[in-house]
Formats: C-alpha cells, sequence, structure tokens
C-alpha cells in the first residue's frame, strides 16, 4: 500500500512508440526473411529496438539517480522484474510439457503401445527407445524417410557436467558480488561479477561446442526428428537466455566500472539482472536432468 | 506536477496518462470489434441460404479465423484492458498505472500488431484459414505462406498482453491508497488481479505454440508431425493449455463489473462479496486444469476424459456462486431498469445460458455429439457476446458519464439494448438445433433441411450489428455533449470512482484519499 503523502506524476514519453516501431519492423521483417524476402527490415528493427531501450534504460537511470524515484516506484519495478520472470518460467514450461507428453504419450503410442497403440499400423516396425535413433519415418520409409534419427546423442558426463558446474558456480558468484555491493566494497564487487560475466560466456562457447559436435558428428539436428527438435529447442532458448542474462550482468559490470553506479542500498538493476541469472540457472538444472541425463 | 493533457496528436502518441491510454485501448477495440463484426456478418450473409453464393469457400474460411482472431484478441480483450486502464487507479486511489510508459507501450503494440495481422488478407494464398484455434498440421503443412506473418503478430500482440497484465499486477499491489486493504477493493480490480495473473501464466505458452509451429514450418523441426515422433495432438494440448484459461481471462473482468452494476440500480450492497472473490480465485484455478475438454473426440486415453469432464464439471460451483449472488443482490431491492442494469441482467441470463450449454460439452460421451458442430458455436457466442460483449457495454454505459461529464441518452441505450437483445438470441439461439441436428461448423455450404434457422441467424445477426451503429452514435453523441452528469452520476453508487467530479480530472489524486 502507499506510504506517500502526496503521489508522483511522469511527464509523457515518445520512447514506447518509438520502441513499438522497432518491435513491429522486428516481427514484420522476421517474418518477411523467413518467407524468403530481405533481411534488411528485421535489422532496421533490432537496431532501432536496441537504441530506444539504451536510451530508456538511460532514462531510468537518470531520474533514479535524480532522487525521482519514490519507494512505491521503485517496489513497482521489482514486481514487474518478478512477474517478467514468471512469464518466462511459463514460456519453457511449454517446451518442458512438449517433451513430457512426447517422450510419455506420443513416442509410446506411434510405437503401439498403450491405448492409442493403434497409430502403430501407419508406421510398421517403429519402436519405442529413447533417444529416438529411429524415427517413425525411417522405421516405415527407410531411406526414402524424411527425418532420419541421429545417430548418436550428446553424453552428459562430458560438456554438459561442466556446463552444469561453471552455471552452479556462476550463480554463487553472482551471489557474492551482491554480498560485496551490499556491504560497499566496489572492488570485489567489480571482481565476482566480472567472474560471473566470464563463467557466462565460457557456458555459451562450451555449448556452441556441443552443438558443432552435434551437427558434425552425430547428425543430431533440428530435422533429425523429435529428439533433435526438443533437444535444440530447449536448450537453444535456454542458450539465449543465458546470452541475454550474460549481456545484462556485462552493462551492469560496465556501469559499475565506468560509471560508478550502483549504491549500497540502492542497485535494483544489477538485482534485476542477477534474479534473471538464478533463473536460467534453475532452467539449466532442469535440463540437465530432463534433456541431458534422462535423455541419455 | 498539474500538467493537463497536451494538445494534438502527441497527446496520443506519447501519453502516460492512465485515461487517455484507457480511451485508447477502447476506441481501438471499438473500431476491431466493428471490423470482426463486419467480417461476421459476411459470414452470416453467405450462410443466408444453402450453397454458394457471395464468397469462396476458402475466403470463408479466412473470414471465420481473422472473425475469430479479431474479435479476442482486438476486441474483448484490449476493451477490457481499456477498462481496467480507466477504473482500476481510480477504483484503489492511484495516481495513475504503476509504469506508465510500458502502459503506453503496450497498447501502441496492438494497433502495429493488428495492421500486421489485417495485412495478411492482402497476400500472395491470402489470410490465415486455419480457423482461429488454427489446429496443426493445418495451420503448419497446409497454412498459406502468411502464417508466418500471423505467427509475429500473435508473439507482439502477446508481447502487449503480457506488459499490460505485469502493469495492471503492479498497480494493484503496490499502488493502493492507504486502508485499502485486498479485501475492500472493488470485485472489478479483485476479477482484473486474477486476470492479470492469468494472462501472464498462459500468454507465454501461447508463444510456445506459434514458435513450436514456426519451427515446424521453416526449420524441420517434428514437433507436430507423427513421421518423427512428434504428434499433431500435442498442438491441441498446448493451444489450448492458453486457450482455455484465455476464455476465462474475457470472462473474469466481466464479473467484475457486473458486480458494480448490480448493486448500483438494486440500491443494495453486493451479495457475499469474500465468496465472489474466492469463486473468483476458483474459476481461475481451475481454468487451468480443464483444457482438453476441447479435445473429447480427438482420441485421449479414457482416464485423460474423465478428469477432464469432472474438472470441468466442478466450475460449475463457483460459477453458480456467483450467479445465485447476483440474484440475491437483486432480490428485494428497489431496482430500477436504466441501460447499464438491462445489459447486466441480461448477461446474467444468457450467460448463465451459455454455461448450460457448456455443462452439456463437458460431458465427454455426449460432446462427442456436439463437437465441432453449431452447437459449439452457439455455446461460445453465448457466452462471449451476452457475456464479455453485453458487460462491457454495461460498464461503458455506467462509466460513460464519468468519463466524459455528459449523461448518454437514455431512450437510445434502450433502443440499442433491446436491438441487440433480440438480434443476438435470433442468431444464437438456433445455431443451438442447427447444431444438436448435425450442422458442422466452418463450413460456407450447408444442407437443405438447416436453410430455415440459418436464415433466422443471418437476419438476428444483421439486426445485432444495426444495434451497435446506435451504440456508436450514441457515444459520439455523449462524448460531443449532453447534459451535464453529476459527480455521483447514479443514485449512491458504491466506489472511489464516484467520489471525484465528472469528467474525472486529468489526474485524478494528487494525494491519496482517505478510505474507510
Amino acid at each position: 500500500m502507499a506510504s506517500e503523502s502526496s503521489y508522483y506524476v511522469p511527464e509523457q514519453s515518445r520512447l514506447p512508440i518509438f520502441a513499438t516501431i522497432g518491435l513491429f519492423l522486428i516481427a514484420f521483417g522476421a517474418a518477411n526473411w523467413i518467407n524468403g524476402g530481405s533481411s534488411y527490415i528485421f535489422f532496421t528493427g533490432a537496431l532501432t529496438l536496441a537504441s530506444v531501450l539504451w536510451f530508456w534504460f538511460t532514462a531510468v537511470i537518470r531520474e533514479n539517480m535524480a532522487g525521482l524515484n519514490s519507494e512505491q516506484l521503485k517496489r513497482s519495478y521489482v514486481w514487474g522484474m518478478g512477474w517478467f520472470i514468471f512469464s518466462e518460467v511459463m514460456f519453457f514450461a511449454a517446451f518442458f510439457g512438449a517433451l513430457y507428453y512426447i517422450r510419455n504419450f506420443s513416442v509410446p503410442w506411434l510405437a503401439g503401445e498403450g491405448e492409442r497403440g493403434i497409430s502403430n499400423m501407419l508406421w510398421e516396425g517403429f519402436e519405442n527407445s529413447w533417444p529416438l535413433y529411429v524415427t517413425p519415418d525411417a522405421a516405415a520409409h527407410g531411406d526414402t524417410a524424411k527425418f532420419v534419427g541421429p545417430k548418436d546423442v550428446i553424453d552428459p558426463w562430458h560438456l554438459p557436467l561442466w556446463n552444469t558446474i561453471i552455471l552452479l558456480s556462476s550463480s554463487v558468484t553472482v551471489h557474492f558480488a551482491h554480498v560485496f555491493l551490499k556491504r560497499g566494497e566496489r572492488a570485489k564487487f567489480n571482481l565476482w561479477l566480472a567472474g560471473t560475466v566470464i563463467l557466462g560466456a565460457l557456458f555459451l562457447y562450451l555449448q556452441a561446442k556441443e552443438y558443432y559436435e552435434a551437427y558434425q558428428h552425430l547428425g543430431l539436428t533440428l530435422e533429425s526428428g523429435v529428439y533433435g527438435t526438443t533437444f535444440f529447442m530447449l536448450t537453444g532458448f535456454h542458450g539465449a537466455h543465458v546470452t541475454l542474462g550474460t549481456i545484462m550482468l556485462l552493462i551492469m559490470l560496465l556501469r559499475s566500472v565506468i560509471a560508478q553506479h550502483f549504491k549500497p542500498n540502492d542497485h535494483f538493476g544489477f538485482e534485476a539482472a542477477s534474479w534473471y541469472w538464478h533463473f536460467v540457472d534453475v532452467v539449466w538444472v532442469g535440463l540437465f536432468i530432463f534433456v541431458y541425463v534422462l535423455g541419455a | 506536477m498539474a500538467h493537463g493533457p497536451q494538445s494534438g496528436l502527441k497527446r496520443w502518441l506519447y501519453t502516460t496518462n492512465h485515461k487517455d491510454i484507457g480511451t485508447l485501448y477502447l476506441w481501438f477495440s471499438f473500431a476491431m470489434f466493428f471490423m470482426g463484426g463486419c467480417m461476421a456478418l459476411i459470414i452470416r450473409a453467405e450462410l443466408f441460404e444453402p450453397g454458394l453464393q457471395i464468397v469462396k469457400p476458402e475466403f470463408f474460411n479466412q473470414m471465420t479465423t481473422m472473425h475469430g482472431l479479431i474479435m479476442v484478441f482486438g476486441a474483448v480483450m484490449p476493451a477490457f484492458v481499456g477498462l481496467a486502464n480507466w477504473m482500476i487507479p481510480m477504483m484503489i486511489g492511484a495516481p495513475d498505472m504503476a509504469l506508465p510508459r510500458m502502459n503506453n507501450w503496450s497498447f501502441w503494440i496492438l494497433p502495429f500488431g493488428f495492421t500486421m495481422l489485417a495485412s495478411t488478407l492482402f497476400m500472395e494464398g491470402g489470410a490465415p484459414n486455419f480457423g482461429w484455434t488454427f489446429y496443426a498440421p493445418l495451420s503448419t503443412e497446409y497454412a498459406p505462406p502468411s502464417v508466418t506473418f500471423f505467427i509475429f503478430s500473435i508473439h507482439i500482440l502477446g508481447a502487449s498482453s503480457i506488459m499490460g497484465a505485469i502493469n495492471i499486477i503492479a498497480t494493484i499491489l503496490n499502488m493502493r491508497a492507504p486502508g485499502m486493504t485486498l479485501m475492500k477493493m472493488p470485485l472489478f480490480v479483485w476479477t482484473w488481479l486474477i486476470t492479470a495473473y492469468l494472462l501472464i501464466a498462459v500468454m507465454p505458452v501461447l508463444a510456445g505454440v506459434v514458435t513450436m509451429m514456426l519451427m515446424d514450418i521453416h526449420f524441420g523441426t517434428s514437433f507436430f508431425s507423427a513421421a518423427g515422433g512428434g504428434d499433431p495432438v500435442l498442438f491441441q494440448h498446448v493451444f489450448w493449455f492458453f486457450g482455455h484459461p484465455e476464455v476465462y481471462i474475457m470472462i473474469l473482468p466481466a464479473f467484475g463489473i457486473i458486480s458494480a452494476i448490480i448493486p448500483t440500480f438494486a440500491r443494495k450492497p453486493l451479495f457475499g462479496y469474500s465468496s465472489m472473490v474466492y469463486a473468483t480465485a476458483a474459476i481461475a484455478f481451475l481454468s487451468l486444469i480443464v483444457w482438453a475438454h476441447h479435445m473429447f473426440t480427438v482420441g485421449m486415453p479414457i482416464a485423460g476424459e474423465l478428469f477432464f469432464m469432472y474438472a470441468t464439471m466442478l466450475i460449475s460451483v463457483p460459477t453458480g456462486v456467483k450467479i445465485f449472488n447476483w440474484v440475491s443482490t437483486m432480490f428485494r431491492g428497489s431496482m430500477t431498469f436504466e441501460t447499464p442494469m438491462l445489459f447486466a441482467i441480461a448477461f446474467i441470463i444468457l450467460f448463465a445460458i451459455g454455461g448450460f450449454s457448456g455443462l452439456m460439452l463437458a460431458i465427454a460421451p455426449a460432446d462427442f455429439q456436439y463437437h465441432d458442430t453449431y452447437f459449439v458455436v452457439a455455446h461460445f457466442h453465448y457466452v462471449l457476446v451476452p457475456g464479455a460483449i453485453f458487460s462491457i457495454t454495461a460498464g461503458v454505459y455506467y462509466w460513460l458519464p464519468k468519463w466524459t461529464g455528459n449523461m448518454y441518452n437514455e431512450t437510445m441505450g434502450k433502443v440499442h439494448f433491446w436491438l441487440a437483445f433480440i438480434g443476438l438470441n435470433l442468431t444464437f439461439f438456433p445455431m443451438h438445433f442447427v447444431g444438436l441436428a448435425g450442422m458442422p461448423r466452418r463450413i460456407p455450404d450447408y444442407a437443405l433441411q438447416f436453410a430455415d434457422f440459418n436464415q433466422m441467424a443471418s437476419m438476428g445477426a444483421f439486426l445485432f450489428g444495426a444495434a451497435q451503429v446506435v451504440f456508436l452514435f450514441n457515444v459520439v453523441r455523449t462524448v460531443m455533449g449532453g447534459r451535464k452528469a453529476t459527480e455521483q452520476v447514479w443514485d449512491n453508487p458504491q466506489g472511489l470512482e464516484w467520489t471525484v467530479p465528472s469528467p474525472a480530472p486529468y489526474h485524478t489524486f494528487s494525494t491519496p484519499p482517505v478510505v474507510r
């Protein structure tokens, strides 16, 4: 509830309409590009949105440093970030749900098991297995199949294990950064935050290595049936989120190093980024268990 | 601090004011309502008699698809968000929405998103033609190329909804005036809080399902392709996990509006306030676990059919609580029947009919007969037209004097009501009969024996359309001028919005109001 004696009402802003134009160009441009058109519209939109967001965040930071932000408004930002992360959780839930359904229902049914097993009629010779080395298509149509399964899948106990260790440690390092920030020890904050960013980049490098391995040597691709589909969509969206999270943390680091931003009691920009980081970390634990370990 | 609105176009493009943004949302949804309505009239004109007369079947399919998408995402949802923007800050004694700039962004995405969606009508291969539920593989393997544009427009419309919902939650949880405890909030605020939660929970799932479509169409994945080990039924599960809460997103705020109007015109406090709150929460919870009742005939294990059947039937309990409470509020009240009240009472009666046909559809074995017939069309139009649309209309008449400072024309309001009431029953009631007799939905032609009822439905649809022109005229007239409204407007209505002048000042509260 409000405790303020009088209310602050913000001025008009040009930012949202330009952000809208950027977002629209991204969406329209992406569709146009994917449908075979040029990519210019998409990149124009991406550049527009990126610059608008730059100005937008600058404005928010400047307002806060000028002391315009009431306690109430700060709480609104906290709620906003929290519910945004919840929306991200639900986005991943859709893909985890799809994986659950495919493993427990659609693949066994296609193989003739259970109540809906009659569909095996259409895919004679298909058997239930996970990883799905032989797709229904390959089982029924042999060499003429469109979807051919992977030769092998990623071993969870090599690169993915390292990535688990890296990402879990990065959650710890970002926590230490937070602790030192609250104590006002900027040098240590910078150090721990830089460590986190490096761990994030390392994770992404190993992930890229893993994808290269999958495409070059294992025949594990987006087109290799539903194992590749779920594998790449889940790890891919997670990787995209790690990329975004690393960029967010990097910007926080630069803000602290270059502009001396953040006070021990006022640093929500950093906190929001660190929550986001913890969130991608939790998603990774889910991925490691359900995609890698139980999927190999 | 005491700055008023800017002049000209800049006021609307750059605004951070919740009333301006509410107005934008409401006019936008009104425009979309007429656009989607015109598409409905094309559908009804074609169905006036058997055979193909006016449009080609391909175009007919595009019309059913676009009509559904525009009405759901363009008319009903933005109208409720518009009402939320206008009313929630006033109702809880807040200066504005919690995140005013993001509020502007949420709105302006909509016209751009719908321009993109509507532009598909002029693309090669035409607009999406696979129905508003866009089932795979119809929407993947057999879709026109414009499906890519459809997917990305859904993405940005979803982003708009999520931002709007986050803003509403932050406003309600963080911006209440001192003394405005949760259980003192008007029900419209409560229903919107729960609706916003549902929006944040399911809009990302919609984004997920269209992303899966995009990948299947363009990047060789096999989510919905059995050949690769996926399943088209997976599409339906993910879609309806979004889609079923979505229908409650379109009705819970309606419950809030009706709960504001009935007590005012019955001159009694709302019966069972706290049970209303708990019933709303119960409905929202149940809405997340009933999705597969849309898919009884698709081939599910019997355990699934039973679970989703019983869970669906449970929804009638909290809904029944609400209907009971509204009727009890009116019981022995000194009622008057101004236009908002007429729409509200019609809401209760006709929404109950839609609820009962929903209960019929929930019975899995019976649903095998009703599935994909006009009975389903009758059912969901009974919950959406006299449900969502009537409640929005009632809300507009109820609060229009507060917004504009002028009273609307009561006679014209009553003419609007009776035309709409007769029109919609004439349109949708016969659909129950043709549906039970076996007429399938989404078909431009039909067997001769369905002709009489279809002609009635088509005439009713044009009558309903005409009624909305009266509505538009009445609203425009009220905005331009008319008898001045008092502060209270009605006879002792409850709520903070009635303590400020009419029209409500550009910034409602500069200091927190006192809530007893």
